[in-house]
């Protein structure tokens, strides 16, 4: 059994906010809800499968009677809750469920406001009595993985530097982005010290928002007037130092993730055109670049030097959206906008000045929780039909 | 350099009770599987490697090296240094690093526990030998 060519994207939407005071969370969930599906062409009585995750207030069934779902027709839901790489998964399982025809239309939505006001706390697990004195943030918790990674194979700040200034190159072309403003090596480095040895530009925004998409069969998408594509391999995985014995900072579950994807979809590395990398802060995505396969282990900080990850200019254009690191991390979750951008670029909708050439074939890849604490992974290879 | 920052006290529960105890005697206690032999921190019934049920609590050196660290500069509380120690025992824990010069810590550092007090049982944190 394979998911491979079974589920297309047949509608995407961003919400063009960055602030939302003037919003509630469920309406921003409604609002990118209504957007995917005017994208794909779609009503909302054609919806008979919903994916949301932590963010989308009170859980399903306060989520499906707001939106006003049909009931009558809805035969699939799915809550998995995996921090911002939730939504890489909810695509993967949307394909399962459609695969295995328990639904043709799903809705898969995601939206909240951090820069508006404080995020309502998880429950805690059971490390809780054994880790929650210690302060770890995302800041620190990420912060912890690139100095062993320095240690390990001298990665530099200069090197986890040029992902921002990729980032901040694509951003420039975004009229939605947070962070407009192209910046240097130099910035990145001047910029405050936050958690040795992140700097400020080393992290992500923080943003009001959303986004939400819509996958189906094979069929629909081909009833529909958009571009084609669809998902030909996905992976998820999960990793925690399990006992105090597994501790190794230096790579992710993506380890396990992207090689499912690969295996199922049947490419490698190496024939990716756009790749869309979760990029909470600088050394998450020279971690992710490595786990994936598109260079070795520790060589992720040559491998983004030197502007290689910015469009018309490197090997590997990446979040030519501008990303987490400048445009948008909706509610601390990247993983939407990692596949709306891929989307884009597939079907030849994202910025001209960033547009990839003949662009069939990317991944979108994001982690969730933290990297230096316990977290998971999911790998989308998605292809241009 | 001894601090005086003030930590919330552990709620505990009947499988990590065992652990809260010793520390009120300045002992930090690990759990050591005697069907495959590994220890384990945080302290589970079950072992997480072979999910045997014959685990037992055994005191540890306390003593270890810094596997990472990072330096927390804005906190509204203040600077802190959180990070991972290896224990001389095997595991790898999470910690927060005190009474030190918290600019001169290094990865591969030796490290040994401290306890500091709470309204409960005190919590366990690293300091440079």
């Amino acid at each position: 059994m394979t998911i491979k060519g079974k589920a297309y994207i047949a509608g995407i939407y961003e919400h063009p906010t960055r602030h939302a005071p003037d919003k509630s969370t469920a309406q921003l969930h409604a609002e990118v809800a209504k957007g995917a599906l005017e994208d794909a062409g779609l009503t909302k009585d054609d919806i008979d499968g919903y994916f949301m995750a932590g963010d989308a207030p009170g859980g399903l069934w306060p989520m499906v009677d707001y939106l006003g779902l049909n009931t009558k027709k809805l035969r699939h839901v799915d809550s998995t809750e995996t921090g911002g790489c939730s939504y890489l998964i909810h695509l993967g399982h949307a394909a399962e469920a459609i695969a295995a025809g328990k639904c043709s239309v799903a809705l898969v939505t995601l939206a909240g406001k951090p820069r508006t006001g404080p995020m309502p706390p998880r429950a805690a697990g059971a490390e809780v009595d054994f880790e929650s004195a210690y302060g770890a943030t995302t800041h620190n918790a990420y912060g912890m993985c690139a100095m062993r990674h320095m240690h390990d194979y001298g990665t530099t700040s200069e090197q986890l530097a040029w992902i921002k200034v990729a980032a901040s190159h694509h951003a420039q072309y975004n009229p939605h982005a947070m962070l407009k403003d192209v910046v240097t090596v130099e910035d990145v480095l001047n910029s405050p010290m936050i958690s040795d040895p992140l700097h400020r530009m080393d992290c992500c925004v923080v943003t009001d928002g959303g986004g939400a998409m819509i996958v189906t069969t094979p069929e629909i998408a081909k009833s529909l007037k958009k571009p084609q594509v669809r998902l030909i391999g996905h992976g998820e995985a999960m990793k925690g130092p399990r006992g105090g014995k597994d501790l190794d900072l230096t790579y992710s579950a993506g380890v396990w993730s992207g090689p499912r994807a690969f295996e199922e979809a049947g490419v490698t590395p190496k024939d990716i055109k756009y790749a869309s990398i979760y990029d909470s802060f600088t050394i998450t995505v020279l971690m992710q670049l490595e786990d994936l396969g598109f260079c070795k282990k520790g060589e992720g900080g040559k491998f983004v030097a030197d502007g290689n990850l910015i469009s018309g200019v490197g090997k590997l254009p990446f979040n030519t959206d501008g990303g987490g690191l400048c445009s948008n991390h909706p509610v601390n979750r990247g993983g939407m906008t990692k596949i709306l951008e891929a989307v884009r670029q597939l079907r030849g909708e994202a910025h001209p000045k960033v547009q990839v050439p003949n662009c069939d074939l990317a991944i979108a890849h994001g982690t969730g929780g933290l990297l230096g604490v316990r977290h998971a992974a999911s790998t989308c290879i998605l292809e241009r039909v | 350099m001894a601090e005086t920052k003030k930590y919330n006290a552990p709620v505990t529960n009947p499988e990590t009770a065992p652990f809260w105890e010793a520390a009120k005697a300045g002992k930090f206690m690990i759990k050591r599987c005697t069907a495959c032999g590994e220890p384990h921190y945080f302290p589970r019934s079950i072992c997480p490697f072979c999910f045997s049920d014959k685990t037992v609590w055994e005191e540890s050196s306390g003593e270890g090296t810094i596997y990472t660290f990072s330096l927390m500069r804005k906190s509204p509380t203040g600077p802190y240094a959180i990070g991972y120690v290896t224990l001389k025992e095997g595991p790898s824990l999470q910690t927060n690093f005190v009474d030190c010069d918290l600019e001169k810590l290094k990865i591969g550092q030796k490290v040994k526990v401290v306890f500091k007090p709470t309204d409960g049982a005190p919590l366990p944190f690293f300091t440079p030998v």
